[in-house]
């Protein structure tokens, strides 16, 4: 599955690499980091904020943001799509490989219920999918740069440059006093979230996960599931994120995450994989076995099930209990058992029934073989 | 007070500011949605600029006893910002700042100024836009940044924060060939 080639994206049914940035699980600390990310909010100061823009206003900002986005060079190979063009199935495939937000997928919500054919587009680089930018998601444009592993330092120089390219050409809404202007007055100042995809299941399997809560939010720092704000942790999978933006400079806010608060809770789960190994031994080799049994016998899985058990045996693995069995393999499942990635797989649209049989048929050949 | 249109009692009271002067208006609700006052309407181009020419930053509806006040550009009002948790352009941060200002603060946990990236088009076009503090705070940064590139070995980070440095020390020099350094 390639993106190469598609030379008008518009046309075209999406494809993609069996596998993405933020779950590939390569590079520093990737067996608790499985990926960082940098998002970038900016505003144009000449067009109204999404609760105050008519659907000119963002046909507007929508055609300055893609002329400039495709002529500023930022990345080798940059893809346009107008998302309010492509279906709820594409759609959702863009949210699974995290290149979107839910929100932006369903479109501005006018008058409460969501407007699927909202203006608004999306530029990612291919074929690594580092780079994505939305516009007119809350803001007028979204820069996001994921890397894999713990690599927020290249992850931010390259959001960095991307905004510097993006600004050279438009009119970014910015005050010396307040920063960058941004929709939600939470988000001013930087208009920087960083953050980072941790896998933690020792440190939920020794009931210590609580305490790594806790001590985020003291200092101000926000965990939220996979799927992002107000989400479960499916497959212990969580983000760690900064919560503020104003009165902090963005290396400050690198460095006290990269270097302080992420090693740390790196160090914590390494720890209790280890206390694990060594003195619950069996109950893990049970746990991890039990997982891989259930997967690759089960003929109905849901999502979050499937995850769940896919989390264990990433432990497993990780553990060296369970010989023989590849890492990236998990890691490609993670994303493949998410239901629009499977529907693409198997080349047609489910019903839940469908897809729960679908998943457990696919997770199984992909374990066996 | 009865309304200037009818003989209704007027409920929103209006004042603006025309070449210094100020003027009222006293509308009843009827009245003053057909006018288009009271409950803000899109307006026009060209009533946003008359409004802003005007009214300066914060265009003032007087409705029943509490004064309300709307972003000139967008006709927002702190009730919307409150209800919705979104501004409604860049303008609303001016004409809503002494409101906005202790949210903010509470927000980020007591920041209350922008210490970060300055765009390029600031420094280059409108350096002089930049407060002497504003200026230093960044600087102060800046030097601290440098530093850390330095003793770290990053050589290329040290090189665009010396760059940006620069600008911020002589805020006239527009890009092209540097001219007047000693
Ligand atoms: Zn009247
Ligand atoms: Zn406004």
């Amino acid at each position: 599955m390639r993106g190469e080639g598609s030379r008008d994206p518009r046309s075209e049914p999406l494809r993609f690499e069996a596998t993405t940035e933020w779950l590939r699980a390569e590079g520093e600390a990737a067996d608790v980091v499985l990926s960082s990310r940098v998002r970038l909010a900016r505003n144009l100061a000449t067009s109204p904020f999404g609760l105050k823009a008519t659907r000119a206003d963002r046909l507007s900002t929508l055609d300055v943001c893609r002329s400039r986005l495709l002529q500023s060079g930022i990345a080798p190979r940059v893809v346009w799509l107008d998302v309010h063009e492509r279906n709820a199935t594409e759609r959702n495939l863009l949210v699974e490989r995290h290149l979107i937000s839910k929100p932006f997928s369903r479109g501005r919500s006018v008058g409460g219920a969501p407007a699927g054919n909202d203006p608004r587009g999306l530029a990612f680089s291919i074929p690594d999918e580092r780079l994505a930018v939305m516009v007119n998601e809350e803001d007028h444009l979204r820069i996001q740069v994921v890397h894999s592993g713990l690599a927020l330092e290249a992850a931010w120089s390259q959001a960095d440059a991307v905004d510097d390219l993006l600004e050279a050409g438009l009119p970014y809404a910015f005050s010396p006093r307040l920063g960058y202007l941004t929709a939600c007055p939470t988000n001013l100042g930087t208009g920087l979230r960083m953050s980072v995809m941790l896998h933690l299941p020792a440190l939920r399997l020794t009931g210590e996960l609580e305490k790594v809560k806790r001590a985020a939010s003291d200092m101000a720092l926000a965990v939220r599931g996979y799927y992002g704000e107000g989400s479960e942790a499916a497959g212990d999978l969580f983000q760690l994120s900064n919560q503020t933006t104003l009165g902090k400079a963005e290396r400050t806010i690198l460095h006290e995450l990269a270097t302080e608060i992420i090693p740390r809770i790196i160090a914590y789960e390494r720890h209790a994989r280890n206390e694990l190994l060594t003195k619950r031994r069996i109950a893990i080799e049970d746990q991890s076995h039990r997982a891989l049994a259930l997967l690759t016998n089960a003929r109905l899985l849901a999502t979050d099930e499937a995850m769940q058990h896919l989390s264990m045996v990433r432990l497993g693995v990780m553990l060296g209990v369970l010989p023989g069995l590849d890492q990236n393999r998990v890691n490609q499942l993670l994303l493949l058992v998410q239901p629009a990635h499977l529907q693409l797989a198997v080349g047609r649209e489910l019903d839940q029934e469908q897809r729960r049989a679908a998943r457990a048929q696919l997770t199984r050949a992909r374990l066996l073989n | 007070m009865k309304c200037e249109h009818c003989d209704n009692e007027a409920t929103v009271h209006e004042t603006t500011i025309v070449k210094g002067a100020s003027v009222e208006r006293h509308l009843c609700e009827a009245c003053a949605s057909k006018t288009g006052l009271g409950v803000p309407q899109p307006a026009t181009q060209g009533q946003i600029t008359g409004f802003v020419l005007q009214a300066g930053a914060g265009l003032v509806i007087q409705g029943g006893a509490r004064p309300v006040t709307a972003c000139p550009r967008c006709l927002m009002t702190f009730a919307e910002f409150k209800q919705h948790g979104h501004l409604g352009c860049a303008d609303c941060y001016v004409a809503f700042e002494s409101q906005l200002l202790p949210l903010i603060e509470r927000a980020h946990e007591g920041g209350e100024k922008h210490v970060g990236k300055i765009p390029r088009q600031t420094l280059d076009v409108r350096g002089a836009g930049l407060s002497t503090q504003e200026r230093l705070d960044r600087m102060q940064v800046l030097q601290r940044e440098l530093e850390a590139a330095v003793a770290a070995e990053q050589y290329e980070l040290a090189a665009k924060l010396r760059d940006e440095l620069r600008r911020l020390v002589e805020p006239a020099h527009r890009g092209g060939p540097a001219v007047g350094e000693s």
